[in-house]
């Protein structure tokens, strides 16, 4: 499918195109309104989320990309009188996630997710890594202890790690225990990733560490995260939306949202002026 | 234009604020000295000798009773030595062949006790599970009351309840049963100390932060997967307390014991037979017309002892087991 982003590029600026190779769509969103209750938190949004890409969701505070980003696993299923109105198609399945027919638990098995606090669960650092395969019935040790080594390799965790598997996952330092919880996301084989401000509650070192695993497992994964830190959004990731009070404002390739954005509020809010 | 206009707010500001300041003035002195102010320290320092007096007066009222148990008991066990008192298999104080052996009693206690809490751990375990992470808003404000209704009956009701309605129904399953068993009072205690258990493992459960279960769900668990595999294991330190308080009210049970368990001491780890236990012994002995100061009125004291010692063991464990399951989130 030949998408909009393109097409927008095309027209503004060539060069800002970050890829030679064509890009598939992972997500589309279209039209997607989410209600708190009575209170409407998302406001018609549609934007694509790009296979093997890394898309980042930035604006102020409150203005909705936590909230965006828990549609796409159904997090606000958990809780009572929330609504989405709408749609997420997920591809190749082009089948829309948001639809009441869907099982939410089949969209999380295959839709990891990363919070803003580390949450390593009471146990070892290899049952937090074997959970999720674990949830999925699979017991055998040798299954089991191959996943979760390919789990912490890829989260860059096996090295600190491996000698000290059967510890509790506490005892690690908070970085590390955001890449264990990037490993336990990974275990399980996601199609896309969902990162919650996953730095924020880690200091400059760890934070340069997360940010260097997510450039390197975007060979593997689709990555959507959600930030607060705009020299982040500038470092990590291909695409760019900037959400304003629930809605869209604007969305395309990181290079250009940064250089030339179309609209004076992005600009505003990249630029510090607000926010 | 604009300026002056601002300025003009300001000056009204002031003029507000230098009311205020009168008014205050009526009131609130403007100078005070700042030497210590004797009034106030001596009512701080009598509210603090309030709250201490409290503080040391439940810790006196421990020790008095510590103290009553142990020298009362020295004078039964200068009559019986601790050895028979630990190894004889018969408890016959008020007989003319006297024996002293506590074991017929523990064991009373023990059977009886493991009846009742082979019913309340699991069944207060389960009904937190489902109150803590299944049952919607509504249901919970609603069974929440109830079962604490159920730890607020009085335990003599229980006793009867006991004795009239259980016993008679498991006759029904086992005619051989007697009509006063260690089964049917274990089966009641065991109802009656559930609200215990499932109130405070439910707090504890709930406590369990709402990140760690998201952190579950978001691996594609179900909600039973992450009650039992995330939410349990991080409230296991509440949990244990939760079920030592359960193991203590169920040694320490007295009036559904007494009432339905029949009053004889009998050595038997068969829970459908009658016997006491060492609160039922008590309090047999303590409404009984025995003289005090007797050997017979002594062993009250010994008995009494013992149960403290067992408590006194299973709080030690649940305060370890606590140390040794303390939450980290």
């Amino acid at each position: 499918m030949v998408t909009n982003y393109f097409t927008q590029a095309a027209g503004s600026d060539n060069s800002t195109a970050p890829a030679s190779k064509p890009v598939a769509d992972k997500c589309v969103v279209k039209n997607l309104n989410f209600f708190y209750g009575e209170l409407q938190a998302l406001k018609s949004i549609s934007m694509t989320v790009y296979e093997k890409q890394v898309t980042a969701l930035i604006g102020p505070s409150g203005c909705g990309k936590s909230t965006f980003l828990r549609c796409f696993n159904r997090m606000h299923d958990l809780y009572s009188g929330n609504r989405y109105d709408g749609e997420i198609i997920l591809h190749p399945d082009n089948e829309n996630i948001l639809s009441r027919a869907v099982d939410p638990i089949e969209v999380r098995m295959r839709i990891g997710m990363v919070f803003q606090k580390p949450n390593p669960f009471p146990k070892s650092i290899f049952e937090n890594v074997a959970y999720g395969l674990r949830i999925r019935g699979i017991n055998k040790r040798a299954i089991l202890e191959e996943k979760v080594e390919t789990a912490l390799r890829n989260a860059a965790l096996w090295g600190e790690a491996k000698d000290r598997l059967n510890d509790l996952a506490f005892n690690l330092s908070g970085g590390q225990q955001q890449r264990l919880c990037i490993a336990r996301a990974l275990a399980t084989d996601p199609e896309l990733l969902l990162f919650d401000e996953p730095t924020s509650a880690l200091d400059p070192a760890a934070t340069a560490s997360i940010e260097e695993l997510i450039t390197d497992l975007k060979n593997k994964v689709t990555i959507l995260i959600v930030t607060h830190n705009m020299q982040q959004a500038a470092r990590v990731s291909d695409f760019t939306a900037y959400m304003y009070v629930g809605e869209l404002i604007e969305f395309g390739v990181t290079d250009t949202i940064f250089i030339k954005p179309k609209h004076k509020q992005t600009e505003d809010y990249i630029t510090g002026r607000f926010g | 234009m604009k300026f002056s206009r601002r300025n003009d707010a300001k000056s009204e500001d002031m003029k507000i604020s230098a009311q205020n300041m009168d008014n205050r003035n009526d009131v609130v002195p403007a100078y005070k000295s700042l030497r210590r102010n004797f009034r106030r320290h001596i009512k701080e320092r009598i509210i603090e000798s309030i709250l201490f007096l409290a503080a040391l007066f439940s810790v006196f009222i421990t020790f008095a009773i510590v103290y009553m148990l142990v020298s009362e008991s020295m004078v039964f066990f200068e009559h019986v030595s601790l050895r028979e008192f630990l190894t004889d298999t018969q408890w016959t104080p008020l007989f003319d062949d006297a024996h002293y052996g506590i074991l017929p009693l523990v064991s009373g206690t023990v059977v009886s006790s493991l009846v009742a809490l082979a019913v309340a751990l699991p069944l207060g375990t389960i009904i937190a599970i489902y109150l803590s992470e299944f049952a919607p808003f509504a249901v919970r404000e609603i069974a929440k009351p109830f079962l604490e209704l159920l730890g607020g009956i009085p335990t003599v009701v229980y006793g009867y309840f006991a004795l009239l309605s259980v016993t008679p129904l498991l006759q029904y399953f086992f005619p051989d049963l007697p009509g006063f068993s260690l089964l049917s009072a274990g089966l009641v205690m065991g109802i009656m100390i559930i609200p215990y258990v499932s109130s405070m493992t439910e707090d504890a459960m709930r406590s369990v932060p709402m990140h760690l279960r998201e952190g579950s769900y978001a691996t594609g668990a179900t909600r039973f997967q992450t009650a039992v595999k995330v939410v349990v294991p991080a409230s296991m330190s509440g949990i244990a307390a939760a079920y030592i308080l359960g193991i203590s009210r169920a040694v320490g049970e007295t009036m559904v014991v007494t009432i339905a368990a029949g009053m004889q001491p009998n050595l038997t780890w068969n829970p459908t037979e009658p016997a006491a236990t060492i609160t039922t012994y008590i309090v047999q002995v303590s409404l009984g017309d025995l003289p005090h100061g007797s050997i017979g009125y002594q062993t009250i004291f010994a008995a009494g002892l013992t149960l403290l010692l067992i408590t006194l063991i299973f709080n030690i464990l649940g305060h370890l087991l606590r140390k040794y399951y303390r939450e980290v989130y």
